[in-house]
């Protein structure tokens, strides 16, 4: 789960972490009465769920509160479009106005799980304010790595190597790392994937504010935080994406015109290859997950269906605790509340009761073409397009 | 031989009485492993499919059966704590099916075992089969393997399945076949698993499936072209999720490029390995790496 910007400063300023002054609005006027109260030099940023917004007209300045009124005016109720969103952008519901700042330096933090040392680890340059991905790539010199034990946590030690490293200057490196320390203590105790601060901002009078804030949480961790799943914003989400995760089912649209049913993540993702393979495009990715009931594949054979892009379906299952005959069930329930919808469904199914499965989908109505193997389901891909372009 | 699993396996099954726990313990028991305890808290003194002992404890377990292997099914919320709970009991092989545990957990627990002499498989994996020994501990349906020769590892659970498929299909059996995981997290990496398959007598090609995320396949490579006696086919999924979508940026954002699947392939090929061209030509590439 993602946090908004605004969010994400609240959970660092609760945690000692200096952020700059400001507040989050949700109309025109609000803003204009945040800006008043900050006094002259705001900016307004969207509030929205995708980096890249400064190059996407997404973050403005202002030089008083008519100024933020108009700008926010303009904001608001639009979809924001980045290099990191869809063609449709995303909602803009919401702005935070801020003080302008008088920078001096810009520093990149960051801090994430990295699964070949099996822990957390903090990242820090002196490429502030640039896309972290970029300097890993370009100057992967300047970016500074630490591993954090488990047990001990992160050490005072460890920021102040950090703060030589980027040449910080004497006076700011207690602060520096105070503020390491209660953000890796921030990063631990809200069970964070990732928490950024990017740009750091030292300021001319040598102050560190975190400019920009970005963090996710484990989404397995949740339930032991009530508080911060209040804070999702599904507006954010693309639409058939939050209702996947309402009935557990793991989905992500991509642009392709075959929806694809695999269970396992791992098949799904051999199943979009061989799509690929075929000369389609994979019109997502779906992990109807092991312990699917029908009523769970029928949601998942809705979701693949709404997708208006969708113009054939791969259903791939290797039946193991998932049984065929309850994917087969499933997916009729599902077609079935869908009737306006005629696409054709490829379908390979091995494993537990995969002649029932079978069975039951060559007696139906559904528009089916049965498979023995991943190379049989390519062919049928090709063929379906194949018929539709020629008829 | 085979690896990890075999006929000497004594096998433990925590959280038995659970719905997921007693239907697997049962499928593990008909394939021939020797299921000798359960453990659920609170129903110590019951029995399980009429002669397997529950106990309220991993350490009761162990001092009274003799456990060697213990399968996890807890739910993710207590399965940290039940991993540590056979460690602490003296389980040295250890394969936890649950998934959605916390990361952080995970790290916990893997930090805990690090230098201790203790396997553990996943968390969220399938767990070990060793067909000519009929010792299945996991979730994998039994009836799709064959004894043989061929080692099979994977970070996935159904794409395991559908290699062992297509091996069984041209007649090509499997000596041990072992999930380690999808989670960013684990206990155990494809080094840890091809090493102990480098030792075995009984495996002579090993047939390795990873995916896009992370660094492990790289890892592997570097190992195969330096120490690894054996065959090797390697597939990798995902070659067509776009990069701009990321199933969990974490270890992509630190790794970068060497997270994508054609840097992993490059590395496989550049360590000798066969790589298997598409997800429906595993079967196929064994059979022309091993004739």
């Amino acid at each position: 789960m993602k946090l908004h910007e605004y969010q994400a400063k609240d959970m660092l300023s609760k945690g000692g972490i200096k952020v700059p002054e400001g507040q989050v609005a949700y109309t025109a006027e609000e803003a204009y009465r945040v800006a008043s109260q900050l006094g002259v030099g705001s900016v307004v940023k969207a509030q929205v769920h995708a980096g890249g917004r400064g190059k996407s007209g997404g973050i403005k300045l202002a030089r008083n509160a008519s100024e933020v009124r108009e700008v926010a005016d303009l904001l608001l109720g639009t979809r924001l479009v980045t290099p990191q969103t869809g063609e449709e952008g995303v909602p803009v519901s919401s702005v935070l106005v801020e003080e302008a700042l008088d920078i001096s330096q810009e520093l990149y933090l960051g801090i994430v799980v990295d699964g070949s040392l099996g822990g957390d680890v903090v990242m820090a340059s002196v490429s502030g304010g640039m896309d972290v991905e970029e300097v890993a790539e370009s100057t992967p010199e300047k970016l500074y790595k630490l591993p954090i034990d488990p047990m001990i946590g992160f050490q005072p030690f460890q920021a102040r190597r950090l703060a030589y490293l980027m040449g910080l200057t004497p006076n700011l490196i207690r602060e520096f790392t105070s503020l390491m320390i209660n953000l890796h203590k921030i990063f631990s105790e809200n069970d964070c994937s990732l928490v950024e601060i990017n740009p750091l901002i030292v300021t001319s009078d040598e102050r560190l504010l975190a400019g920009d804030a970005k963090i996710g949480l484990d989404d397995d961790a949740l339930y032991r935080h009530p508080d911060l799943l209040a804070l999702n914003d599904s507006e954010q989400e693309e639409p058939l994406e939050s209702d996947a995760r309402k009935f557990g089912i793991s989905y992500i649209r991509l642009d392709g015109d075959v929806g694809c049913l695999v269970n396992g993540a791992g098949l799904a993702m051999a199943t979009m290859d061989i799509t690929r393979s075929a000369g389609a495009g994979p019109a997502n990715f779906l992990d109807v997950g092991g312990s699917a009931d029908e009523n769970k594949v029928a949601e998942a054979v809705k979701i693949i269906l709404s997708d208006s892009s969708v113009k054939t379906v791969l259903v791939n299952i290797f039946g193991g605790i998932l049984r065929c005959d309850v994917v087969a069930r499933g997916m009729i329930l599902g077609v079935e509340e869908l009737p306006h919808i005629n696409v054709p469904i490829v379908v390979r199914m091995l494993g537990t009761n995969a002649e029932e499965g079978r069975d039951i989908l060559s007696r139906s109505e559904l528009n089916v073409t049965l498979v023995d193997d991943m190379a049989q389901a390519a062919e049928a891909i090709k063929s379906t397009k194949y018929s539709k372009s020629s008829g | 031989m085979s690896i990890l699993v075999n006929s000497e396996t004594r096998l433990l099954v925590q959280g038995i009485t659970g719905k997921e726990g007693s239907f697997h313990a049962k499928r593990c028991r008909e394939y021939g492993t020797n299921l000798v305890a359960g453990v659920t808290p609170g129903k110590g003194g019951e029995v399980f499919d009429n002669s397997v002992p529950v106990f309220n404890s991993v350490d009761d377990a162990v001092s009274k059966t003799g456990a060697n292997f213990s399968l996890i099914f807890v739910p993710a919320p207590f399965a940290a704590d039940a991993i540590l709970e056979a460690v602490e009991a003296g389980v040295k092989t250890i394969a936890c099916i649950t998934e959605g545990i916390p990361v952080s957990d995970t790290v916990r627990v893997t930090h805990f075992i690090k230098g201790k002499d203790v396997v553990l498989l996943g968390p969220n994996c399938p767990g070990a089969i060793s067909p000519g020994e009929k010792c299945k501990v996991g979730i994998m349906p039994g009836y799709i393997h064959k004894p043989g020769k061929v080692g099979v590892v994977s970070r996935s659970g159904t794409l395991t399945y559908e290699a062992v498929g297509q091996l069984t299909g041209i007649g090509i059996g499997q000596s041990t076949c072992v999930g380690i995981g999808g989670d960013p997290v684990s206990g155990t990496t494809f080094v840890d698993i091809l090493q102990m398959f480098d030792s075995d007598p009984e495996t002579e090609s090993v047939v390795m499936i990873g995916e896009i995320g992370g660094t492990r396949e790289q890892e592997a490579a570097e190992y195969i072209k330096n120490d690894f006696s054996k065959q090797v086919a390697a597939l990798i999924v995902g070659k067509s999720a776009p990069p701009g979508r990321r199933m969990g940026h974490a270890g992509a954002i630190i790794t970068g490029r060497a997270a994508r699947a054609d840097e992993k392939i490059k590395a496989l090929e550049d360590a000798g390995a066969s790589i298997v061209p598409s997800p429906s030509e595993i079967g196929t590439t064994v059979q022309k790496m091993i004739d």
